[in-house]
């Protein structure tokens, strides 16, 4: 009788008969990579229930409450508002020339300002903040993990969770909807400025228009959506942070995947709510009127 | 002081550590394999072995930051991996653990860093606290103008003292020092050995650090343990290779044991050389 390959490697493993191992190692890649999302995404909500545990729990202390909101709050202010002002600006600049074929040019007012509100305001200071916070924060603890100042915490007896992700948590929960407004706020300065003083278009038309198009039911869909934004960039970048891989490239690579998972986590949200927060605005005014 | 579990008389007899058959592993890398390992109150304990050994695992298994795969760690009769996250901060108090970098917080002073353990877990007044801290501050031979500084200004030596300072500031029963003179120059060296030394005659505690300085086992410990690479072990061999007075490990007739106290690269040179060459061949 021929011998038959082994069916164990050197570890001892099970591998595929030889005609098909190609394929099997192909579909066990694959499901490796499958595995490791859906662990990260079990690992990250465990996170997320913790973090909120203890906020439940027990307030944060003031001496990390109050450096968290700084850095997260004050020091975005700036990048923010300058951020909401050129997005204003832009869209201006990117819609005039089609609204003045149609002699609508009075109307943009209404486009601009809906846009900002409901999404550009809230997706792209988001974006902005995943980048700045998020990078931060993801950075800062990861360097506490290479230099054990977590395992510090923990031998300490203080809950690290409780000290390093609960302040950034409620930092970005609270003050990224505050950011948002402002930005909302800055941009349709910016649209305003752009429009009247540089198009010359007729500011009585431009603010009436855009009175009568954009509610209080869109201003509240964009600081609504921008609590969530928050909450996932804090999770996501305070995960990356407190598991990132030792050394200087393990750090980077912390703060670059916060970024990265802080993004798609935005898109996915806005997504999300976006198609949630319309259902409820119809379901509430069915007959609501559309722009055009 | 925080509120904690003073021993009773027969509990001195009690080993205050107390390791069974402890497997710890990353992922599929065994790191420790079956260690069983026993400190009683008061003594001082060196761990030796070569770099990843598994020396620092054990350490850090000791306070319940390395979770086994198998096996338990008993602190004075309780098995740490068992407690409540609440139980398990509490019994924390009751160490304290001076980190390779000192691991003293970047974002605080000096003083804030010392005074942490304090603010965690007692209620003690800021006048209290600030006595505390400069006591404990110039008991590690350091000035207090030192306290207004934050980590990143200070050198190696006085991290490591900042940091030991941070751990005694609780009065611990058990004291962890995880290569205490690693990086530091040979004089500022022997004062940390020296500190450590003044630490137990000043206060009642156990301590167990980990060196692959022999010098600092030598002068510092009761005992000695060596651990031994799992990766150089057959699968029946203990890990633990000596375990007994420090006078007695220069004395071991295990040549491993002979072979690290003494320095001696032997077969490693050999087996470096064959390495180097497989990789100029590729």
């Amino acid at each position: 009788m021929a011998s038959e390959a082994p069916l164990n490697d050197s570890r001892g493993e099970l591998v595929a008969p030889r005609p098909i191992r190609p394929i099997a190692e192909w579909l066990a890649d694959l499901g490796g990579v499958v595995i490791d999302w859906v662990t990260s995404l079990g690992n990250v909500s465990l996170f997320a229930l913790r973090t909120i545990s203890w906020l439940v729990a027990r307030m944060p202390r003031r001496d990390t409450l109050m450096p968290a909101f700084y850095q997260i709050g004050v020091l975005s202010l700036p990048v923010v508002a300058l951020t909401g002002t050129f997005i204003g600006m832009v869209l201006a600049v990117q819609s005039y020339s089609q609204f003045h074929m149609l002699n609508l040019e009075t109307r943009l007012g209404a486009i601009i300002n809906m846009s900002l509100v409901r999404e550009l305001g809230p997706v792209l200071a988001a974006t902005m903040l995943a980048g700045r916070v998020g990078g931060a924060m993801a950075a800062e603890l990861g360097t506490m993990r290479v230099t054990e100042q977590i395992d510090a915490l923990s031998s300490m007896g203080a809950n690290p969770i409780y000290y390093l992700v609960v302040p950034r948590f409620l930092g970005c929960l609270m003050l990224i909807p505050a950011l948002t407004i402002m930005a909302d706020f800055m941009g349709i300065v910016g649209g305003w400025f752009y429009c009247t003083v540089i198009l010359n278009i007729d500011a009585h038309h431009y603010w009436e228009h855009s009175r009568n198009f954009v509610g209080s039911f869109d201003l509240f869909s964009g600081v609504f959506k921008s609590f969530f934004f928050g909450a996932a960039i804090a999770l996501i970048s305070c995960h990356r942070g407190f598991n990132c891989d030792p050394g200087a490239e393990g750090v980077g690579k912390a703060a670059t995947g916060a970024f990265v998972f802080s993004f798609v986590a935005i898109l996915a949200i806005d997504l999300a709510l976006g198609i949630m927060l319309d259902s409820i605005y119809y379901t509430l005014w069915p007959g609501a009127g559309h722009l055009v | 002081m925080a509120q904690r579990n003073k021993p009773r008389a027969n509990d001195d007899e009690r080993p205050l550590i107390d390791v069974r058959s402890l497997n710890v592993q990353f992922g599929r890398n065994p790191v420790l394999r079956e260690i069983q390992l026993s400190v009683p109150r008061g003594q001082t304990l060196a761990i030796i072995g070569e770099s990843g050994c598994g020396k620092t695992v054990l350490l850090k298994s000791l306070i319940g930051l390395v979770r086994p795969s198998g096996g338990s760690v008993l602190f004075d009769g309780q098995d740490l991996f068992k407690l409540s996250e609440q139980e398990l901060s509490r019994q924390r108090a009751r160490f304290g653990f001076l980190f390779q970098s000192a691991a003293l917080f970047d974002s605080m002073s000096v003083y804030q860093n010392v005074a942490f353990p304090l603010r965690e877990h007692t209620r003690k007044k800021k006048a209290e606290i600030d006595e505390a801290v400069c006591a404990r501050i110039k008991e590690v031979g350091l000035p207090l103008a030192v306290l207004e500084r934050k980590p990143a200004e200070l050198s190696g030596g006085m991290r490591k003292r900042v940091g030991l300072a941070r751990a005694l500031i609780m009065e611990p029963e058990l004291m962890l020092y995880d290569e205490p003179t690693t990086g530091l120059d040979p004089i500022m060296s022997d004062v940390i050995n020296e500190l450590i030394l003044r630490t137990r005659r000043r206060h009642p505690v156990t301590s167990i650090l980990v060196t692959h300085d022999m010098r600092t086992a030598h002068k510092v410990a009761d005992r000695i343990i060596m651990i031994y690479p799992l990766s150089r072990l057959t699968a029946d061999e203990p890990q633990i290779i000596f375990n007994g007075p420090a006078e007695a490990v220069d004395r071991a007739k295990d040549p491993r044991v002979t072979q690290f106290v003494r320095g001696e690269a032997r077969e490693r040179l050999v087996e470096m050389g064959a390495l180097s060459q497989s990789a100029a061949d590729d």
